[in-house]
């Protein structure tokens, strides 16, 4: 393996690939169009199939298609386009199909601005479509992890038969870094694609839906679905902890470019012999609720601070994690702009002086 | 813990992002660990452009740097924007070739390069991003001599003769950017 240097967006493209997701429906949208540039180029290298719908909505349904056939499909946007998508992605959830979308995400609400944001963290984690599903969310903080989450994702995709949703802030789709690719994908064996609609030679025909007319049935597909949720809680729990010792004054919880964000003020902060520990999700759904509640009921922590480049969303499920324990706050900027460490910086320097008690 | 920021700012067309991937690049070769953003938003052509390279011994966290080390300007509206910025101690590369003015900071290191005359007379005024990144790693040996002439071949190999010409040019601003902090120094 060599290290080679990409920008995030063409970085994803070459990881579906790597994968096996060689079935990519998309329409473009700025900040993650480099993927569809990218795909254009190398999937009719390695026989895929590369289609530009007339929109979102058709992607949606593109993939409920091809998805249906048992083969790897993915698709790529942002903010605007994966809306667009919701209905489809309810449609997908309720049959059971497995579906890599990845989300570039950039300011809303509406057509909102192209810079990066974390606004969609309620669209992703909370079902953007109605009905009772989840998507398994995966957020990563570097090119690197991107790529290793993108692969991840189709397995993951498959092993549950439900959507798995990607989403990195602008930023993880516009820097390069280098990144390095497994000669092989090596991943656990996955049980065989029996509900794969391939033309009905010997066997019964199958069928792909969601609709239910019989309340019983439909209330048995949810349980079943529902079940599939519940191991997810059990099994696909990822974060990672940053300085997170007995001497932190403060438990800092943040994901994807913010949490690095926070890494470095750490860092400096550390230096001056102020302590403070970052739980970073990298599943966004499910959520390390357990793992926040342990970290923030140590007794050396003062208080539980957010930080998003949003108005305030991932906060509510760390407060409701923390259950009361300790006061949780928040930090974020919006609509494009990027907290700067010495903003982030500023703010728990505050939090910790007690001047701005909640 | 040892780790570099800097930014390259000009005009469209001037081989910025080019200039802050070779060193990216040359990090990478060194066994580095590298970021490299570029300036994206909605810009207007004609317009600045730039990127911020990072270089470091150890995981970098914020990519998102706003008081850099370094700063490679290549006209003057980067300049006055940019400058202010660099923290102390650091350095400043000035085209001065296209820059009538300097950073009027003495708590930097500003080195004014003639690029685009150097690069005339080398006989392509394309390679003024290559005689800016050449003075920058004479100025600051964020990655060595060699590993730059090293992957300016890798990268830049398929045309012979524009191969040379850079050669020479990264050579040229390198030496250019050592002699004149060597006269600083005197002074």
């Amino acid at each position: 393996m060599t290290r080679i240097l990409m920008k995030g967006n063409e970085a994803i493209a070459e990881a579906a690939i790597r994968a096996g997701g060689v079935h990519y429906f998309a329409y473009p949208i700025t900040p993650q169009s480099e993927v569809g540039e990218y795909l254009a180029k190398r999937l009719p290298e390695v026989g895929g199939v590369f289609v530009q719908a007339e929109s979102e909505v058709a992607v949606g349904n593109m993939l409920f298609g091809a998805a249906s056939t048992g083969k790897r499909v993915f698709t790529s946007s942002s903010s605007p386009g994966v809306s667009l998508m919701q209905e489809a992605i309810s449609y997908m959830a309720g049959a059971q199909l497995p579906v890599v979308i990845i989300n570039i995400m950039r300011g809303g609400p509406g057509l909102g601005g192209i810079l990066p944001a974390q606004s969609d963290y309620f669209q992703s984690t909370k079902g953007g479509g109605h009905g009772d599903y989840r998507l398994l969310v995966l957020a990563p903080a570097s090119v690197q992890e991107a790529v290793d989450l993108t692969m991840l994702g189709f397995h993951l995709a498959d092993k549950y038969r439900n959507p798995v949703l990607v989403i990195g802030d602008g930023m993880i789709g516009q820097m390069m870094e280098p990144v390095e690719f497994p000669d092989k994908y090596d991943e656990p064996a996955l049980p065989a694609k029996d509900w794969a609609i391939t033309g009905a030679k010997g066997r019964k025909p199958l069928i792909t839906k969601s609709l239910f007319l019989d309340p019983y049935a439909l209330e048995q597909n949810n349980i079943v679905i529902h079940a599939k949720y519940e191991q997810m809680k059990a099994n696909e729990i990822r974060f990672e902890l940053y300085k997170v010792s007995a001497k932190n004054r403060m438990l800092i919880v943040s994901y994807g470019t913010m949490a690095r964000i926070c890494q470095t003020v750490i860092d400096d902060l550390e230096r001056e012999g102020v302590s403070i520990g970052l739980l970073r999700p990298i599943s966004l759904w499910p959520f390390p609720e357990m793992q926040i509640r342990t970290e923030a009921a140590k007794p050396n922590i003062e208080r539980v601070l957010t930080v998003e480049m949003s108005m305030g969303q991932m906060v509510e499920d760390v407060d409701k994690a923390v259950q009361g324990k300790k006061p949780v706050d928040f930090f974020g900027r919006t609509g494009g702009i990027v907290p700067a460490p010495e903003e982030v910086r500023e703010r728990i320097l505050k939090l910790l002086d007690g001047k701005m008690a909640k | 813990m040892s780790q570099y920021e800097v930014t390259f700012a000009g005009f469209g067309g001037q081989g910025i992002m080019t200039a802050g991937q070779l060193l990216a690049y040359a990090g990478i070769h060194e066994g580095k660990q590298v970021v490299w953003i570029p300036s994206y938003g909605p810009e207007m052509r004609g317009g600045t452009a730039y990127c911020t390279v990072v270089v470091s011994d150890s995981r970098i966290g914020s990519p998102i740097i706003n008081t850099p080390l370094g700063l490679v300007v290549f006209n003057r509206p980067s300049l006055e924007k940019f400058a202010p910025r660099v923290k102390p101690g650091g350095t400043i590369i000035v085209n001065s070739s296209l820059i009538d003015i300097t950073s009027n900071r003495n708590d930097v290191a500003e080195i004014l390069v003639p690029a685009n005359d150097i690069a005339i007379k080398a006989g392509n005024v394309k390679t003024v991003n290559m005689i800016m990144l050449g003075a920058f790693v004479g100025a600051t040996e964020v990655v060595s001599y060699n590993t730059l002439i090293e992957l300016v071949k890798e990268k830049m190999g398929k045309k012979k003769d524009l191969l040379e010409m850079n050669l020479q040019v990264v050579d040229e601003g390198y030496h250019f950017a050592k002699s004149a902090l060597r006269a600083k120094v005197k002074a």
